[in-house]
């Protein structure tokens, strides 16, 4: 090659063209999702719940997708009753998708796990529930106060004695208790919104597995 | 073309030394970058043992996770994107800047213009990666992967620091004094093109729900394809023919591999996301695009290997070429496990587990790091005129770091995939995905502890060349190894003397 200016339109070019396909493209045709009807909007207190899931980083080890039974087994194993859809994420911003399953998928995890109680313990020691979890325990996400230091609005957390500091008793702070909140509104399994764009699986609706049939 | 000018020795021919002009030319030209590359250089070191010491914390907490939980800033969840940052954007990144800047020059026959704005413009891409660095510790970041630091405060450094270097780069190719632009000078020069608009199309603020996914991760592979691997090709493409003397094999193979390339590396990014909520279309566009990659990774590979062939001995003679053509190997190898990564008969198994970390340290590690140990050794002694002051230090650091990786790369594809079938079967509880893994982890963090010895002993080495202490010796390590390269072609000329005018 001899010529710069044909270097730099190549370059401009290709990276144009892939914008065109993968970003510009879609939003014209595809993105032009509405919020499905039995998806409530997040609370202040969820939102704010849902601020510490980024800052904590619970997106390295969670996903929040179900993908789709096509090929995969995401339903069977229970992550979800039907593969996830753009409608369900109109609210989530940033997405919190999620590139691994270090732990288990989270979109459904408010169906499955709706108690508090065990979020907060969860949260504070993952061991004293689940032997075998490599979560990290949050504890900063806690204060471990003396029993006379408790205040007429502390959440006191009941985690099991070996866990906790000898003579300590658990305060849940107003930023797990919001991120409890967050988590357990996680579900997405009203039926899949049949609007404009949420739906866009085509390849597999014609062998009779759409998603659109499932309950 | 680099290295025309000296023939093929092979131990056999008496090779000549290249003309008086040319030495003057490369002379030049590394005077004229030498301060802002060296400067990229040296803090590149730096975030490198940062980066390391983070990797590590991250690899101990996953399977130690009651390690230091009593502060949020040492929580796995911050201290890994903290590493990521730190490795792509302070490591890989500010090294890559470093051998933009002095190759470009040597390239085009002139002198860096402007080096005063390209100096500056790395400082500013260190400022900003300072402020990101602790803001993702913070918890103050944007929570996107590959785009974790806020995109107010720390990224519009990084555009201006990173349109400082590129104007100084543009100007310089605006004066050059070749007709024929080298290969590496696409790749480079392409790279400063295509690194700010996916960086603006990745932190386009008004991107909400799968979009923002989409874009997120249309960035983070461009990133890797159209940042990354674009300049470390370059890299390549101009350190394997420069060792040997002897021109590039095919230019017609070099002609398909860029173009194909940057058409169809830039539409891999959704595979990502197989099986997510997008439309299939989308997915299937990056699946059918990451098949095609064959194209541009097959053209690389055979041209490199073919200039390679006949002069493997010289891995002996040279680190640079040591550390670059592993480099070359892993870029291959990086490249085929990722297309086949993308189907989805594969990626049914493999999507979510550690088998995508471990694909993504071949390439970032043995790929990218690589490259980039292999054009320090090849830089520093001509920049700063002097030699590497210890052999068994560069062969300590480049047993230790590829040890290191294959520790690291090879337990955790095994258990990732164990991880992956365990995931795939509804009747095996999830708990065994966590436990089937768990070998994995701990041979990462025993490697970690490896690579970052070898990162140390890298940078003791910089260090102590660098502070000027008097080398023993004149002429280039490994010289006595097998100087396939250059004989003295009769006794006038001392092969010290020689040497020196040979290496410049």
């Amino acid at each position: 090659m001899i010529r710069t200016w044909l270097l730099m339109l190549g370059a401009l070019a290709t990276v144009g063209f892939a914008t065109i396909v993968l970003i510009v493209l879609p939003q014209i045709v595809v993105f032009d999702v509405q919020a499905p009807d039995q998806l409530p909007r997040y609370t202040t207190t969820q939102l704010a719940g849902q601020d510490v899931y980024r800052r904590e980083g619970c997106v390295y080890c969670h996903s929040q997708q179900v993908r789709d039974p096509a090929f995969t087994t995401d339903v069977e194993r229970g992550w979800g009753s039907r593969a996830t859809v753009p409608g369900d994420y109109v609210y989530d911003t940033p997405h919190l998708l999620g590139t691994m399953r270090t732990g288990p998928d989270l979109i459904n995890v408010g169906q499955r796990l709706p108690d508090p109680d065990w979020h907060l313990v969860h949260f504070y020691q993952p061991r004293a529930l689940n032997a075998w979890s490599i979560m990290p325990s949050y504890r900063f996400l806690f204060r471990e106060k003396d029993p006379e230091d408790l205040l007429p609005n502390d959440r006191v957390v009941r985690v099991p004695p070996q866990w906790v500091p000898e003579g300590k008793v658990v305060v849940a702070t107003p930023e797990v208790l919001a991120l409890t909140d967050y988590v357990i509104s996680l579900r997405r399994q009203y039926p899949v919104p049949l609007i404009a764009g949420a739906v866009c699986r085509s390849p597999w609706d014609s062998d009779g597995r759409s998603i659109a049939t499932m309950p | 073309m680099p290295g025309a000018t000296i023939p093929p020795g092979d131990g056999g021919g008496a090779a000549t030394l290249p003309p008086r002009e040319d030495v003057d030319i490369r002379l030049r030209a590394d005077e004229s970058s030498r301060v802002p590359a060296m400067f990229c250089f040296i803090t590149a070191l730096g975030w490198l043992l940062i980066g390391s010491l983070l990797g590590e914390i991250a690899s101990v907490k996953m399977h130690m996770p009651d390690l230091w939980t009593n502060a949020g800033w040492l929580t796995f969840g911050r201290v890994r994107p903290a590493h990521l940052n730190t490795m792509i954007y302070g490591w890989a990144s500010l090294a890559m800047i470093g051998v933009s800047l002095w190759l470009l020059p040597r390239l085009v026959h002139t002198a860096l213009r402007l080096p005063w704005l390209a100096l500056l413009g790395g400082a500013l891409w260190n400022l900003g990666m300072v402020i990101g660095f602790v803001s993702i510790l913070a918890g103050y970041h944007d929570g996107i992967e590959w785009l974790e630091m806020p995109r107010y405060l720390a990224d519009p450094l990084f555009v201006i620091g990173g349109g400082m270097i590129g104007i100084s780069l543009l100007v310089t190719l605006a004066a050059r004094e070749v007709k024929h632009l080298y290969v590496s000078v696409w790749y480079v020069m392409a790279s400063y093109v295509w690194f700010p608009i996916i960086f603006l199309i990745g932190n386009w603020p008004t991107f909400t729900g799968v979009e923002s996914a989409a874009a997120n991760w249309f960035y983070a592979h461009n990133a890797l394809g159209l940042w990354l691997t674009a300049i470390c090709l370059g890299a390549i493409y101009y350190f394997i023919p420069k060792v040997l003397g002897r021109p590039i094999y095919s230019y017609q193979l070099s002609l398909l591999g860029f173009w194909t390339l940057a058409f169809f590396y830039s539409l891999n990014g959704m595979h990502h996301l197989v099986g997510g909520p997008l439309p299939t279309w989308m997915i299937t566009t990056s699946i059918v695009a990451s098949a095609l990659m064959i194209i541009p990774v097959l053209a690389v590979a055979v041209n490199h290997h073919m200039t390679m062939v006949g002069r493997f001995r010289a891995l002996r003679y040279s680190p640079t070429l040591r550390f670059i053509v592993f480099g070359a190997v892993a870029y291959t190898a990086v490249s085929l496990q990722g297309m086949f990564t993308a189907l989805r008969e594969v990626n049914r198994i493999t999507h979510f587990t550690h088998w995508t970390i471990a694909h993504a340290h071949v390439g970032v590690y043995g790929f990218v790091t690589f490259v980039m140990f292999g054009s320090m050794y090849y830089i520093f002694p001509r920049v700063l005129r002097r030699e590497w002051p210890s052999a068994s230090l560069i062969r300590w650091h480049f047993w230790l770091v590829a040890i290191g990786l294959g520790m690291y790369v090879i337990p955790l594809t095994v258990f990732g995939v164990l991880q992956g079938l365990a995931l795939l079967d509804p009747a095996v509880p999830f708990s065994e995905s966590v436990t089937r893994s768990l070998p994995g982890l701990w041979a990462r963090s025993v490697a970690g502890v490896i690579l970052s010895t070898g990162h140390i002993v890298f940078v003791y080495h910089c260090w102590w060349m660098v502070r000027g202490a008097r080398a023993e010796r004149r002429i280039p390590q490994f010289h006595e190894a097998r100087p396939v390269l250059y004989e003295p072609p009769d006794d006038s000329i001392t092969p010290v003397a020689a040497s020196r005018r040979a290496s410049v």
